[in-house]
Parts: C-alpha cells; sequence; structure tokens
C-alpha cells in the first residue's frame, strides 16, 4: 500500500481556514469569505493532484496512506489517526470539495448582505475539513470524529440565524436526532472492537471471517442506525426538513450533496460487513425501500421549496441507501447516484436560491410562478437538475437511477420484484413532484406578492449553477462510458456471482419513463391546467393533508417519544423535588434545627466556652478512666 | 529559707512535716484567689502560692526550678502583672454574682469530677511505686545535670523556645503600640481650638476634679453651682473603670455643719 | 512521705485554677488563674521526674515556664489592647463573637 505525506493538506487546509477566520474575528470580515473559497479550493487542487497520481499506479497500489500519529494506545488496543485515500475516498473527496468550493463561491454573493458571512465562511470550512476526515479516515474510530464534526458543522449552519428561535429549534431538532444514529455508530465500534478487537477498516475487514455472524449482524445494524440518522432515512428522517431553515448553500451542500450522504459512504465503506451478515443487509434495503417511498410522497405536498427538495433529497438517498443494501452489485451504483445526485440536488438547490434572492427570500411556491422569463439562467440550470432527476437520457440520473432499478429487479425472487416495484414507483412519484415544483415556479401565471420584483441573480451564483448544470448532464455518461465507475471501485468490493437477469436493461429504462411520464402527465394536468391557488387550499384529501404533514412524522414522534419522555421527565422532577431535594432540605433543616439548638451554647462568652472545654475534659479524662480501669 | 528547705529535703519526715505545712497554706491561697473581689489581693495570693511551689521544687530535688520560680514568676511575671493591674486599675473590685445563669453550678461539678477522676487515675499510676529519687541524677549538681540535657537532647526545642520568646516579645511590642493617626495638637493648636471654638465655656480650662474646701481628690467630681457633679472635670479613665466617687455626700443640703456652729 | 501527695497537690491546684478561669470576670485574674495551672503542670512534672529518677520532667517543666512567660506577656499585650478600646478588663464584655 502506498504511502504519502500529501493527504493531510486535503483536511489541513480547510481547517486552517476555519480555524483563521473563527480566531480572527471582525479583523477578518472584509478578506474572510475569499480566504474561506481559497483553502477550499486548494483542497480541491490537492484532491486533483492525489487523483492524478492514482491514476498512475496500478489498481492495487491506488489506496494511499498517511499514518499522523498514534492516536490511543492502550493495551492491546491501538489506534492510529491515520488517513486511508482510496478510490472510494477520492470520489467523495472530489465531490465535497469540488461542489464544496462551487458552493464557496455561490456564497460570497448570496450571502454577501449577511454581516456575519465571515462565520458562515468559517462554518462552511469546518464542514469541509470534518468531511474530509470522516471520508478519509482509515478506521471506525478516526471516522466517528468526522462524523460527529460534521454534525457540529450541521448543527452550526442550520442554525445560523440563530436569532429566529424557530431555526435554533430546527438545529436542535437535527442535532438531538443525529445523536440517536450518532450512538449507533458509537455502538457499534464497541461491539467491533468488543468481538474483532480493531476498529481499522482493514482489520475488520481480514477478521470477518473468523467472527460470528451474529456479531457482525449486531454490528451492521448498528451501523445502518448511524447511516439512518446522518442520511434521514425512516424512522430518523424528520429533522431533515427542518434543516432546510439553514441559509440555501447549506442545503445545497451539506443537506442535499455532501453530509447526507455519509451514511451511503459508510455502508459501502462498510461492505465486507454487511456481505457477511445477510440480515443486516437486507434490512438496509428495507429502509432504502420504505425512505424513498416517504420521501416521494412527502415531497408531492410541500409548497416550500427547499422543503419539496429535502425530501426529494430524502428520497434519492433512499434509492442510494437500497443501492448499497443490494450487496457487491449494488455498491458502485449507489455510489454513482450519490455523485450524479451531489451534480443536480446541489444545482437544483442553489437554483431554489437563486429563486429565493431574487423573490425576497420568499419560499412557498404558490407565490411565484411565470419566473422563467425573468430568470433564465436559474430556469436553464434548474430544468437541467431537473431532467437529470427524472432520469430523462442522456442525464444524468438516467444512468445512476436506473441502474439502482435494474440491479433492484435483478436481485432475484419476489424480493427482486417488489424492490423493483418500489423503486419505479418512486421513479414515477419523483417525477409528479418534480413536475410540479417546475410548474409552480416557472411556469404559468406569475402570484407573486406585490413588493417581489423579481431578477436574474449575479455573475458569483449563476456560474456555479452553471457549472453544476453542466455536472447534471454529463456526470452520468461519463461515470457509466464503459463502466468506468463500476471498474475503478471493483478492487474494493467483493466479486459478485452471476445475478439472474429478470428484466433487460432496455425494459427496465422502457418501464422506467414509461413512469416518468405518467408522472410528469398528472403534474401537467393537475397543476397547469388549472388555476394554481396562492393560498394552499385546504379542502384536500386525507392523505394529502397526511402528506403535508410530513406523513405524520413528527406527530408519531411527539406521540411516542416526546410526550411519554415529558411525562417521564415530570415524574423524574416530582420524584427529585420531593426525594432528593427533601433530602436534602431535610438535611439543610436538620442542620439549621441543630444549629438553632447549639446556638445557645455559642454565647460569645469567653467563660462558657472555657466551661465546655473544662467539662470536654472532664469527659476525655472519664473515658480514660474507664478505659484503663 | 533555701538552706532550710534543702535541710528539709534530705529526709523524709522533715519534708512530711513541710509539705503538711506548706500544702493547706497554698490551698487556701489558691482557694482565696478565686474568693477575694479585688484582683491585686488575687496576685499577692497567687504570689505566695508560687513562692510556696518553689519550696516544693526545691524540696523535690529541683534547685535550679525552684530559683527559677522566685526569680521569673514571682519576681518578673507577678510583676507584670501587677503592673498592668495598676494600668487598669488597682483599687476596681469585682462582683462577685455570677451573670451567666448555670455556669456556676456547671463549672463546680466539672471541677469536682474532674478532680476526682484525677487523683483517681494518679492514685492508680502511683500507687505502691516508691519514688527512685534524683541522687544519682543530681550526682553533678542539679544544674549541670540539667544543663547537660538542655544543650544536648533538647537542644533543638531550646532553640525553638527562644525563637518563640523573641516573638512574643515582638508580638507585645505590635500589639502594645499605638499608631498616631492625627499629628498631635501643638499647644498653639490647642489654645486656638479653646478660645475660637463653638463656645468659650472651657476657655478658662476644665473644671479642676474635688469638692472645695471638703474634700480634694483628682477622683472627685468638681460640683457645679446647682449641685450636680462637672462630668468632665475627672479624667475618662477614671470614670470609664468605675473609681469615680460619688458626689451625693457633698451636695450643699447634705454638707454635715454642725462643725462649723461649735465654734 | 509518698511523692503522689505532690501529685495530689498538683490536681487540687489545677482544679482551682480551672474553677477560676470559668468563675471570675476580671481578664487579669482569669490569667492569673491559667498560670497557676501552669504552674500545678509544672509541680506535676517535677514529682514525676523526683518518681523516675531522671530531669526529663525538670526539662519539661522549664520549657512550660519559657511557653507561660511568652503567654503571659502576650496574653497581657492584648488585655492592654483591649482595655485601651472597650475600658474595660472584664471578659464578658468582648462578647462580640455572638453578633
Amino acid at each position: 500500500m502506498t504511502t504519502s505525506n500529501s493527504l493531510v493538506y486535503l483536511i489541513a487546509l480547510p481547517l486552517l481556514g476555519a480555524a483563521i477566520l473563527l480566531l480572527a474575528g471582525r479583523r477578518a470580515d472584509k478578506w474572510g469569505h475569499i480566504l474561506g473559497t481559497v483553502m477550499s479550493g486548494s483542497s480541491f487542487a490537492v484532491g486533483l493532484y492525489q487523483l492524478s497520481q492514482m491514476l498512475g499506479r496500478s489498481n492495487e497500489a491506488r489506496p494511499v496512506t498517511q499514518k499522523l500519529f498514534e492516536w490511543i494506545s492502550v493495551g492491546s488496543f491501538k489506534v492510529d489517526a491515520a488517513l486511508l485515500l482510496d478510490q472510494l475516498s477520492i470520489c467523495f473527496v472530489l465531490l465535497i470539495t469540488g461542489v464544496g468550493t462551487l458552493i464557496h463561491v455561490y456564497s460570497i454573493s448570496y450571502m454577501s448582505h449577511d454581516h456575519d458571512r465571515r462565520r458562515f465562511f468559517a462554518y462552511l470550512n469546518l464542514f469541509i475539513a470534518a468531511m474530509l476526515l470522516l471520508v478519509l479516515g482509515n478506521s471506525y474510530l478516526n471516522l466517528y470524529v468526522g462524523w460527529e464534526g460534521v454534525g457540529l458543522a450541521s448543527y452550526l449552519l442550520i442554525g445560523f440565524w440563530n436569532q429566529k428561535p424557530a431555526y435554533a429549534t430546527a438545529s436542535k431538532k437535527a442535532f438531538v436526532m443525529n445523536r440517536i444514529g450518532d450512538m449507533g455508530l458509537s455502538f457499534a465500534i464497541m461491539i467491533a472492537f468488543a468481538t474483532v478487537g480493531t476498529v481499522s477498516f482493514e482489520g475488520i475487514k481480514e477478521h470477518v471471517h473468523h467472527t460470528s455472524t451474529g456479531a457482525l449482524t449486531a454490528i451492521g445494524i448498528m451501523l445502518l442506525v448511524a447511516a439512518t440518522g446522518k442520511s434521514a432515512q425512516f424512522p430518523l428522517q424528520a429533522w431533515l426538513g427542518d434543516a432546510m431553515a439553514g441559509p440555501t448553500p447549506v442545503s445545497a451542500l451539506i443537506h442535499a450533496a455532501t453530509m447526507v450522504t455519509a451514511g451511503v459512504y459508510l455502508i459501502t465503506r462498510s461492505n465486507f460487513i454487511f456481505d457477511a451478515a445477510p440480515t443486516a443487509q437486507l434490512l438496509v434495503v428495507i429502509i432504502g425501500a420504505i425512505t424513498l417511498l416517504f420521501g416521494a410522497l412527502i415531497g408531492t405536498a410541500k409548497d416550500d421549496i427547499k422543503k419539496a427538495l429535502a425530501a426529494s433529497t430524502m428520497s434519492q438517498i433512499g434509492y442510494m441507501i437500497l443501492g448499497a443494501g443490494l450487496g457487491p452489485v449494488g455498491y458502485a451504483f449507489a455510489i454513482m447516484h450519490l455523485l450524479t445526485h451531489g451534480f443536480f440536488k446541489a444545482g437544483m438547490f442553489l437554483g431554489a436560491g437563486s429563486v429565493m434572492h431574487g423573490m425576497n427570500d420568499e419560499v412557498n411556491m404558490r407565490k411565484y410562478g411565470a419566473l422563467r422569463k425573468f430568470m433564465p439562467i436559474t430556469f436553464a440550470t434548474f430544468g437541467l437538475g431537473y431532467l437529470a432527476i427524472l432520469g430523462v437520457p442522456p442525464f444524468a440520473g438516467f444512468y445512476s437511477k436506473d441502474m439502482i432499478i435494474e440491479t433492484a429487479f435483478n436481485s432475484g425472487g419476489t424480493k427482486g420484484i417488489i424492490l423493483g416495484s418500489v423503486t419505479l414507483l418512486g421513479a414515477g412519484i419523483t417525477a409528479f413532484y418534480m413536475t410540479r415544483v417546475m410548474i409552480l415556479t416557472f411556469t404559468g401565471k406569475s402570484r407573486w406578492d406585490e413588493e417581489a420584483h423579481p431578477h436574474e441573480s449575479p455573475l458569483l451564483m449563476w456560474l456555479p449553477m452553471a457549472v453544476l448544470a453542466i455536472g447534471s448532464v454529463s456526470s452520468g455518461f461519463l461515470l457509466s462510458r464503459g463502466d468506468a465507475l463500476v471498474n475503478w471501485l471493483a478492487p474494493l468490493f467483493q466479486e459478485h456471482g452471476e445475478h439472474s437477469e429478470l428484466l433487460k436493461p432496455i425494459v427496465v429504462s422502457g418501464l422506467a419513463l414509461a413512469m416518468v411520464a405518467i408522472g410528469v402527465a398528472i403534474a401537467f394536468l393537475k397543476y397547469s391546467r388549472q388555476e394554481v391557488a396562492s393560498v394552499a387550499p385546504e379542502d384536500v384529501s386525507v392523505f394529502t393533508k397526511i402528506a403535508r404533514q410530513d406523513l405524520m412524522q413528527d406527530r408519531f414522534n411527539e406521540a411516542v417519544f416526546m410526550r411519554p419522555g415529558q411525562q417521564l421527565t415530570q415524574v423524574l422532577v416530582k420524584t427529585d423535588e420531593a426525594v432528593i431535594d427533601g433530602a436534602v432540605r431535610g438535611v439543610g433543616h436538620m442542620a439549621m434545627g441543630s444549629g438553632s439548638l447549639l446556638r445557645g451554647v455559642q454565647s460569645g462568652f469567653v467563660r462558657s466556652y472555657a466551661a465546655l472545654i473544662l467539662v470536654g475534659a472532664v469527659l476525655l479524662i472519664a473515658a480514660i478512666w474507664v478505659v484503663t480501669n | 529559707m533555701i538552706d532550710l528547705a534543702l535541710a528539709v529535703g534530705q529526709t523524709q519526715t522533715p519534708e512530711a512535716v513541710m509539705f503538711w505545712i506548706l500544702a493547706p497554706l497554698t490551698v487556701a491561697a489558691a482557694f482565696g484567689m478565686l474568693l477575694v473581689k479585688k484582683a491585686v489581693h488575687s496576685a499577692i495570693l497567687m504570689a505566695s502560692v508560687m513562692i510556696n511551689l518553689a519550696f516544693f521544687y526545691i524540696a523535690q530535688d529541683a534547685l535550679f526550678l525552684g530559683i527559677v520560680q522566685i526569680v521569673v514568676y514571682t519576681g518578673a511575671v507577678m510583676m507584670l502583672f501587677l503592673f498592668i493591674l495598676m494600668l487598669v486599675g488597682v483599687d476596681s473590685s469585682d462582683s462577685l454574682t455570677e451573670t451567666i445563669t448555670g455556669l456556676r453550678p456547671i463549672a463546680i461539678t466539672a471541677a469536682v469530677g474532674f478532680g476526682g477522676l484525677m487523683v483517681s487515675l494518679l492514685g492508680r499510676a502511683t500507687l505502691g511505686r516508691p519514688a527512685i529519687g534524683l541522687e544519682s541524677a543530681n550526682a553533678n549538681g542539679n544544674v549541670k545535670g540539667l544543663a547537660q540535657l538542655l544543650f544536648s537532647t533538647y537542644v533543638w526545642p531550646f532553640e525553638v523556645v527562644s525563637a518563640l520568646l523573641i516573638t512574643a516579645a515582638l508580638g507585645a511590642m505590635v500589639l502594645a503600640h499605638h499608631q498616631r493617626i492625627q499629628t498631635r495638637p501643638t499647644q498653639r493648636e490647642l489654645s486656638t481650638q479653646r478660645f475660637r471654638g463653638i463656645s468659650l465655656a472651657n476657655a478658662a480650662g476644665l473644671p479642676a476634679p474635688g469638692v472645695f474646701a471638703r474634700h480634694n481628690a483628682v477622683d472627685v467630681p468638681a460640683l457645679l453651682p446647682d449641685g450636680s457633679p462637672a462630668a468632665n472635670s475627672v479624667n475618662a479613665t477614671l470614670e470609664a473603670r468605675g473609681d469615680m466617687l460619688a458626689t451625693g455626700v457633698f451636695e450643699l443640703g447634705k454638707i454635715d455643719t454642725s462643725a462649723g456652729e461649735e465654734k | 512521705m509518698d511523692a503522689a501527695n505532690y501529685l495530689y497537690l498538683s490536681v487540687l491546684l489545677f482544679t482551682i485554677g480551672a474553677v477560676g478561669v470559668v468563675v471570675r470576670r476580671n481578664a487579669i485574674v482569669v490569667f492569673m488563674c491559667i498560670e497557676l495551672m501552669l504552674n500545678a503542670a509544672n509541680l506535676a512534672f517535677v514529682t514525676f521526674s523526683r518518681i523516675n529518677g531522671d530531669l526529663n520532667g525538670q526539662v519539661v517543666a522549664f520549657f512550660t515556664m519559657v511557653v507561660a512567660a511568652c503567654e503571659v506577656v502576650v496574653g497581657l499585650a492584648i488585655i492592654v489592647t483591649i482595655y485601651r478600646s472597650r475600658r474595660s478588663a472584664s471578659v464578658d464584655d468582648a462578647s462580640l463573637l455572638k453578633r
């Protein structure tokens, strides 16, 4: 395995940027955004350099490691702070730094009116550093540091405008729900240490054959819990919608393109565990399938453009998780969809940001309409992203999503048919709600508020959108040409056996396109032919109402976790007051009572003290008298 | 007297005679200390207790300590006590009534218990043990024997104790030192103050103490024309410690004038 | 004569001194009673010295005298200081600790 000394710069540069920006304070206000962008950009440059080096080596020599220092050394338990850059990591590194840099550029303009722009860039840099550590760590423990780091950065950025109580609450909600996932990851690490004796990827991979299936299943399920938390999968998905409280670039970078895909990375990285634990793998597929429908259904009812996109993100990550759960055949497609999704979803989020920028931060799509003429560039980039997510050939989503659908169908037996149908249905619903977003935002009649003056965004904003749009168009084709990505990643995954081919690729593509066409047609009929009310109608079906409330996820959490938790807390408070405080106060009262009794003795007269000493001496001597008798 | 005490110490019987004469005297003097009203009397009784103790020391072959007892205690320490007594008020007598309720019975009960227990304990510890005596230890003389111990075994405590003495002396000086916080007024300033003050009442000086032609002492306040005592004619210290005589007997209506009429 | 008689005398004197400390209010008398207690202890030491046949007891008594002298010096200085500020040598008047 090759070693390198330059891996650390990937993380160190943005981390340094964050440190400088945070420590320099207001002095850095003038040039902070530029420094942040440069740091992110130079990290991207280092990533490109690493890629060029990697391309020049043979398959076996491609992974690169760098040991930073010996971190933990307790008895037989040794963990180095070491970095590992292999074919999987480099995909993430380039996605994070590349999309990250574009979003830095976008933010320079988007946040230009915010007096805390420097702090925003510091957090962005911090996020980039933490996310890179997450994907570069060579052990679960190193990954965990990055995992928590991105959680922190996400918390800080969701609550960036924490002067609004709702936003602060949203950031807390995201943080707390992520904690549940983090618990899963820490449990996974503990189980791995207890059963395998090591926490490094290499070490566990070597020992996987000597480890009981039960332990591997436990680790797998715990890793899945972690993934559901970070990637907003069922049943820990509720935070993602509220996370849209953060500035739009944050939604694009963290809550669409990179951080929320960390769960996919985790499962793909742990492929050796899931391959050896079929039960856990099956659970992964089930979670993915549930979430992809769940997110899609929520997306159909949302009027808030960012929340609709967030629901879409949830659904798309469901696709990835499902793909990753399909085993060796699916990993590469999950990663491919992750990369293409990173382009088109980031692009669409930036587009949404651009629309909001032009519409006085209005997020309600029912107040948009007819923006195509006023924002041609935004419309174009958003439209390309739209075509990509729908899976219209030859745009990016066509290659990646169809691969997952195809793999789902081909996974064999009833399972294959169910999964395939779910993914197809998901594709149809995706088409419906994305078309709805397009129609409501860009076409039809204008339903703006009176003070809205829509205008195209400045260069620094539309340039990143354009670059991402190019990615949305071309990335799928480039990555799948000659199975480029599949072959690139192949050395990391086990050889997969022959699988039955239920449906031919061309049939799958046909089916998928048909579903998409149906979805688009329904949306077109429902929203383009009829007037769209600028206020959400109330006389809607029960299903719409439920979908508007995020399929009751918050209600469910409140009823199942929050209320009993509050009651438990109240009981505990009462117990605390009665028993513990009672005991404490009792001690206090006892001390006060005995004090007021003894106060009589403290007369202040020296002579009474002397008399007490005398009495004490008598007692002492009496004791001696008794003892020596 | 020392010779006598030494001679008494040589044999058993004379020592017993001395003990049975001096011990009751000592105890009586100690009791007297508790019972007399005037502190000066207490001090005198204390001195006598100390002198008696010196006899006991010498009788028990502690010649050096006996001398030191007389020189240091009876001579220096008791003088110090008397000196302070003079400062505080040699004539003042204390009331012996107890002001803290229950203190006296507690003290006496505890003291009786204490004494009884100690006597019982000491009796248990020493009864039937013949005294070895100090003949061999004092073979080279008591002072030499003590000196040998002091400057060999106990040389370190000796040094420490000397440091303690120095510290105590310094401490006493610091405590007794009175820091003047204003400059002492000169005679000129005092005189200006008298005449430029609010009233000229004291311009000619404070009234002198004593009742003219009847009684003359610094502890008797002068009488004002209406017969009431003039408080500022007597030193405030005397007044504070209660040594000021009442003037009632010198008031006009009560003056015994019969002596003059007889003439 | 039994040397223990001196010890009994010493206990008696010590007890009288202790009672004096508690009962008397004049600070100077209280001090003298403390001196009486120290002297009683000294008598016991001298007697122990005689009973045991070595001079260690006398050395301790000597040290006691030195410490007693120190105590008198400092104690009397304190009395003078208190007297100067409160015009009273009664220990009951210096009972501010309670308030």
